[in-house]
């Protein structure tokens, strides 16, 4: 079917590298703008590669999956030496208003999408979302006040259960 | 960059395998790279294909998944159904394209 010379095709082995035996499990314990984003490009990226993927939202993470807050999470120059700012500059009013707005364009300019839509796509490539049962505890939450694709609300030993195996990234 | 023989096509491919010269590409190729990764093409694959010549024609890049889903129309979902594990690189190897460089 293929070529009768001697030499043989050169083709991708994508079936080799990773195959679907590799595991991530991600825990998103960050609630500002840009801490959302390493978690989630990095799951949509290993299932991009046929890898299982699981994210557990915790503490301040919780804020990427709680309908009231994951269209509007929030990027702060305070205490970001990163921004190489005067520091003073970031407690002026308005100003994590503007930096947020900054942010959200310069990702938005990449065609990269939203925390709610860039949960969708996760959950359409086949990865998993948890909830932490602490932090529901804690801000009474339930389901209900959850985006809908959330599977379950359960606790870190029963995510450390799902995950045996995995490599594990704390963001 | 090496060359390699499929099916009487002498192309020109990275280490990798993915073509380097899309113009050597064409849809009779596109069965025999998909024989090579354990595909079949049906007329949903040949939908995903043609949107990617087109788009890299268009933008002279390979499509991400996204872009696939958001400016081709074809759910992320169905893009997993059809190219399993790896849909990003598999349907990019089968249209003779490069590998997609955007990180989503």
């Amino acid at each position: 079917m293929t070529s009768t010379d001697a030499t043989p095709a050169i083709v991708p082995s994508f079936d080799s590298e990773v195959g679907p035996g590799r595991k991530l499990a991600i825990i998103c314990s960050k609630g500002s703008l840009d801490m959302a984003y390493p978690g989630l490009i990095l799951a949509n990226a290993a299932l991009g590669e046929g890898a299982e993927v699981h994210l557990f939202f915790t503490f301040w993470g919780f804020d990427m999956i709680n309908k009231k807050t994951m269209g509007d999470l929030k990027f702060t120059m305070l205490g970001n030496t990163a921004t190489h700012m005067p520091q003073g500059l970031g407690g002026l009013p308005g100003m994590t208003g503007m930096a947020t707005s900054k942010l959200k364009k310069s990702i938005a300019d990449l065609d990269v999408p939203e925390v709610p839509e860039f949960l969708e796509q996760i959950v359409a490539s086949g990865g998993h979302l948890w909830a932490c049962r602490m932090s529901a505890d804690m801000n009474k939450l339930t389901m209900e006040d959850l985006y809908d694709e959330v599977e379950d609300i359960i606790s870190a030993s029963d995510f450390i259960e799902k995950t045996e195996g995995a490599q594990l990234l704390f963001i | 960059m090496p060359v390699t023989t499929l099916n009487g096509h002498e192309i020109h491919v990275s280490e990798e395998g993915f073509l380097t010269d899309p113009t050597e590409w064409d849809e009779g190729l596109a069965s025999t790279l998909a024989t090579q990764i354990g595909i079949t093409l049906t007329d949903e694959h040949w939908n995903v294909i043609r949107f990617l010549r087109k788009d890299f024609e268009e933008v002279g890049e390979t499509p991400t998944l996204r872009r696939v889903s958001t400016v081709g129309g074809i759910p992320i979902k169905t893009l997993f159904g059809l190219f399993p594990q790896k849909p990003a690189k598999k349907m990019a190897y089968v249209a003779g394209l490069p590998k997609p460089v955007g990180c989503v």
